[in-house]
This record gives C-alpha cells, structure tokens and sequence, in this order.
C-alpha cells in the first residue's frame, strides 16, 4: 500500500508535477475564496478559457517553449479580463451571457488557432500532463506562487472590504478599481502558471473547487481559506498517484480529486452541509 | 473636529443618460441635521452617494471641508459574508490604520458595539444577525470612522421599531456633538419629528431649509407633480409605442385627470394589428 504511494514520486517527472502542483494549490485556493465571495465563479471560468488564444499565439510564434506560451497567455487573460469587465459594466451587472458569449468565442478562436499549427497535443493543452513540467515550467509555477502569496497579504485587508462592502472603501480610499485590477491579474497568473501540468480547461479547477468546498469546512474568512489550501494540497497529491495509477491526464485526475473533498463537505461537513441542515431540522435549536 | 460644512454650487448629476438631479445649489451648514426626502427615483441616494465622492457623473461643484463617513444601505450588502462583527467594526478604522498594523484596538471595538447594544458580540458572525443588528453594527462602524460628517442612506429601512428608537438617539447624540448629519429618508412622520432640517428633492430641489416650511402642503404637492411628469417622460422614453395605454393604467391619480382613457381600449387592438 505505502508503496503505491510513495513510488510513484520516485520518478523525476512525477516529483516536479508535485512540486509544481503544490505551488498552485497553496497560491490559488486563496483566490478561490474571493472569487466565490465576489460571485465572480463565472469570471474564472471566461479567464481559464480566454488564456487559450494567447497560449495559441505563443506556441506559434515562440514555438513550444514554456515561457512564450505563458506571456502569451498572461496577455490574452488580462485582455479577456478587460473586455469582460467592460462588458459587465457596458450592459449592466448582471449580464452573465455577455461573459459566456466571450468564453465560448476565445475558446473556439484558441483551439482554431492551435489545429493550425502540426504538433500539438490539444489534449496535453487542454487538461495538461505531467510530463510537461519541465524544469522551466516548474519555476514559472513556483515563481507565480512565490509572487502571489505576499501582493494577496499586502492588499488582504482592501480587497476583503472591497468585496463587503466596494462604496466603503472607495469611500475611505478611493482606489477600489486599483485592487480589483490587482486581484484578477493574480488570478490571471495563477490560471496560466498552472496550466503545463492541469492543463487550461483544469488550472481553475484547483483554485475554484477547494475554494467551495472550504465554506463547508471553515466558519470565518481564515478559516475558510485555510481548509481550501489544505484541500487542494491533499487533492494535488492523491490527484497525481489517481493519474499515475490510472493513466488519467493529471487535471481531471486532481479536479476529480477536489470534487470528492467538495461532495464529501456538502453532504458532511462542518458548515452549510446537508447533514447539519437534517440535524438543524430535526433539532431546531 | 475641522469645518463640517458642504457646499453645492449647480450640481447635476447624470445617471445612465437621463438626470437625476439638476442644478442643485446649496449648504449643508456645519453641525446641521438633515433629511433628504422625496418620491422614489427623486435622487436621493444619488445626491449622498455624490456628496462622498463616489458618483462620477457628477457636474458643479462641491466642496466639503472634512472627513466624510458614508453609510450605504445595508440592503447592498452581503450579509452572508464570513466576517466577525468585531471585524466589520474595525473596517471603521481601515484610512487610519498602517499596512500590516492592526485597524482598530479591541477596546474600541467592544466599546463601539456595545454603544449600538451589540455588546459581547465581536466574536459573533455577520451571518447570524437579524436586519435591526446588522444595522447597529453598521452604526459600530460609524462609530469607529470618527468623521465630522456623516452621510446615511435609509439608515431606518428594514429594521424594528426598537432598533429605529435607538439608532435615532444615537444620530441625536452625535448632532449634539458637532457633527455634520445628513440622511437619506422615506418616512415622512420621522422626518417632520425628529430633524430640523430638510431637503425635499424631485431631482429638481424642491425646497431646502427647516422642516416645517420644506414640508409644507404646496411643496409636497410640487414634488409629487415633478414626479409624475417624469414617470411620464421616462414611459415615453422606454416604449415609445406603448407609452399612450401604459401610462394611464398605472398611473398616480394626479395623472388619470391629464389622460384620456380611451386609449387603453385601443391600445391592444393596434398591437394585435
């Protein structure tokens, strides 16, 4: 049993995916958290769909190297940002289909873009392989990581009141824009950092998923954040050996992963599940 | 405490592409308590949220002297949200407090809270508060802002008679110690009892000055009309082809005597046609 959990990471490959892996599990799932507090889940989706152009974009002019595929994306992600943002704002708040309507079309427009050029793999692309964490992607995913964590503590205390209550700190200091211009550039490099080993279609997955599972397990915003990094370290973990063993590309195997830590929260766990609201009824206190 | 007034010199505010408010000129007069009251869509929260600096297509000028506190209404907000109310209350401190410094000292907070009756409560989530609480823990917040000049949108909306009583007293308290209060309301019994002050508003000002002579019969009745005009302009603006049967169907009174009501018969003929 230890063995089939301990051998695989005797492989060089497998042990850079973990590394790379656990980068974006601790620098994204805190993101995550805002993202579902902001109601803004359908963004990450329109971002994990709009880095494909760019990461298209990339491949064909710099070739298959790492780095141009992640400008390239970086690029496409903040731009996909921009004209959703504007969007939202254009049409009025709630506008929703506008967002689809842009992820549908880079979506389309990347996967177009890359049939163009031989030698891809769309599937590696799309939901990512381990085999593609070369040493330069895993320093693109740790470095993301390493960048990520302390803007996120420097503006913490903004962007929680810019997500309670925006007027308030525009109010106070007037540079609300400017934190949400921030944020979603973290997101933006967390989404393209993690897409050579999940894959652009999975690299929200590890942000979003633990992200809404960690309401199940934790009461305040600490706590929340602290139980959906703690899912994502496991489910980075058990979603490698899941796809090793099981010959799975490795962002479905670690998002199926998280979606077990997620079934398992909304059904049992300590907050908000459907247990407690049974017990609450059975029991009103 | 610094100079609480706020100066309006022809301010026009734009919302989307119609006004909604126009050439307002004015003083709020330091240490003054005032009440803006008027029709629903007269401007009111336009107005406050202009006077904090926060709506852009804003034109004139004004001019504030001091630190401004805005309180928005609490309907706005996300009550779900996984904060402490001792963590809402120390929002208060947030323009003073350092980067990684704390924002406010438990003390204060405790202090704040049990001011607006929610003592004890630091500890307890947003969450699980009823809309009078969370609306005093707003006012805790108020507390620890500190300003010379308070701006409150509907600050009585949805909460209980109790909590109205005591959240007054409070407004009252801080009227009594300088500060500059100006507060969106609806409820016409409380404005003309408790606040000497009133701006009546129909995006055009109506009348500004003590509540007695704002809130005279005929200024009343003028604010009324103004509305019903741009009810009016604005069906004519929406559907221009069904403003003629709409606009008598749901109309105010008032404007069942302007209107014919002959073409509501009509009207859904043409349509099938």
């Amino acid at each position: 049993m230890i063995h089939l959990l301990i051998e695989p990471f005797a492989l060089g490959f497998m042990r850079r995916a973990l590394a790379g892996c656990l980068a974006i599990a601790i620098a994204g799932p805190p993101l995550g958290v805002f993202l579902v507090l902001r109601r803004m889940s359908l963004m990450s989706d329109v971002l994990q769909h709009g880095i494909l152009p760019g990461i298209a974009l990339g491949a064909l002019v710099g070739g298959l190297s790492v780095f141009a595929m992640g400008i390239g994306g970086v690029l496409a992600g903040l731009a996909v940002a921009l004209i959703a943002g504007f969007l939202t704002r254009a049409t009025g708040a709630r506008e929703d289909s506008q967002l689809a309507g842009v992820y549908l079309l880079a979506l389309a427009f990347g996967v177009a873009l890359l049939s163009a050029r031989r030698g891809i793999d769309l599937t590696h692309l799309l939901f990512g392989s381990v085999l593609a964490v070369d040493d330069l992607a895993l320093t693109l995913m740790a470095g993301v990581a390493t960048l990520v964590l302390p803007v996120l503590a420097v503006i913490w205390r903004p962007l929680v009141l810019e997500s309670f209550d925006p007027d308030f700190l525009r109010a106070e200091a007037g540079n609300g824009g400017v934190i949400h211009g921030v944020f979603l550039t973290l997101v933006v490099l967390v989404v393209v950092a993690g897409f050579t080993a999940l894959g652009t279609l999975m690299s929200v997955g590890l942000m979003m998923l633990p992200a809404i599972a960690g309401r199940h397990w934790g009461e305040t915003l600490p706590a929340q954040v602290i139980a959906a990094v703690a899912i994502a370290v496991l489910s980075a973990i058990c979603g490698l050996l899941l796809s090793y063993h099981a010959d799975l590309p490795a962002g479905p195997a670690i998002v199926l992963t998280a979606g077990g830590f997620w079934l398992v929260g909304l059904l049992a766990g300590p907050q908000q599940s459907l247990l407690r609201r049974l017990a609450h009824r059975a029991h009103p206190a | 405490m610094g100079d609480g007034m706020i100066a309006l010199d022809d301010v026009t505010c734009v919302h989307g592409s119609r006004p909604a408010i126009r050439h307002l000129s004015g003083r709020f007069a330091p240490g003054s308590l005032t009440a803006i009251i008027g029709p629903n869509g007269a401007g009111k929260t336009t107005l406050l949220r202009a006077l904090a600096g926060l709506h852009r297509e804003t034109r004139g000028t004004i001019s504030r002297g001091a630190r401004t506190a805005f309180l928005p209404q609490a309907t706005t907000l996300e009550r779900g949200f996984p904060l402490t109310c001792g963590e809402v209350v120390a929002q208060g401190g947030y323009s003073a407090s350092r980067l990684f410094g704390p924002t406010a000292d438990s003390e204060r907070i405790a202090h704040a809270l049990k001011t607006v009756g929610l003592a004890g409560s630091a500890k307890r989530l947003v969450g699980t508060l009823s809309g009078g609480q969370f609306q005093r823990l707003l006012f805790a917040r108020l507390i620890l802002q500190d300003a010379p000049v308070m701006l409150l949108d509907e600050p009585f909306a949805n909460v209980d008679t109790q909590t109205a009583a005591d959240l007054m007293r409070l407004l009252h308290q801080w009227h009594q110690s300088g500060r500059t209060l100006i507060v969106v309301l609806h409820d016409i019994e409380l404005v003309a009892r408790e606040f000497p002050q009133t701006l009546l508003l129909a995006r055009d000002p109506v009348a500004w000055g003590p509540t007695a002579e704002t809130l005279s019969d005929a200024n009343r009745l003028r604010a009324r009309i103004l509305a019903a005009q741009w009810d009016m302009e604005t069906d004519l603006l929406m559907e221009p082809h069904s403003a003629a049967h709409v606009a008598p169907v749901r109309g105010a009174p008032l404007r069942d005597a302007a209107i014919p009501e002959a073409p509501v018969q009509d009207a859904p003929i043409q349509d099938a046609a």
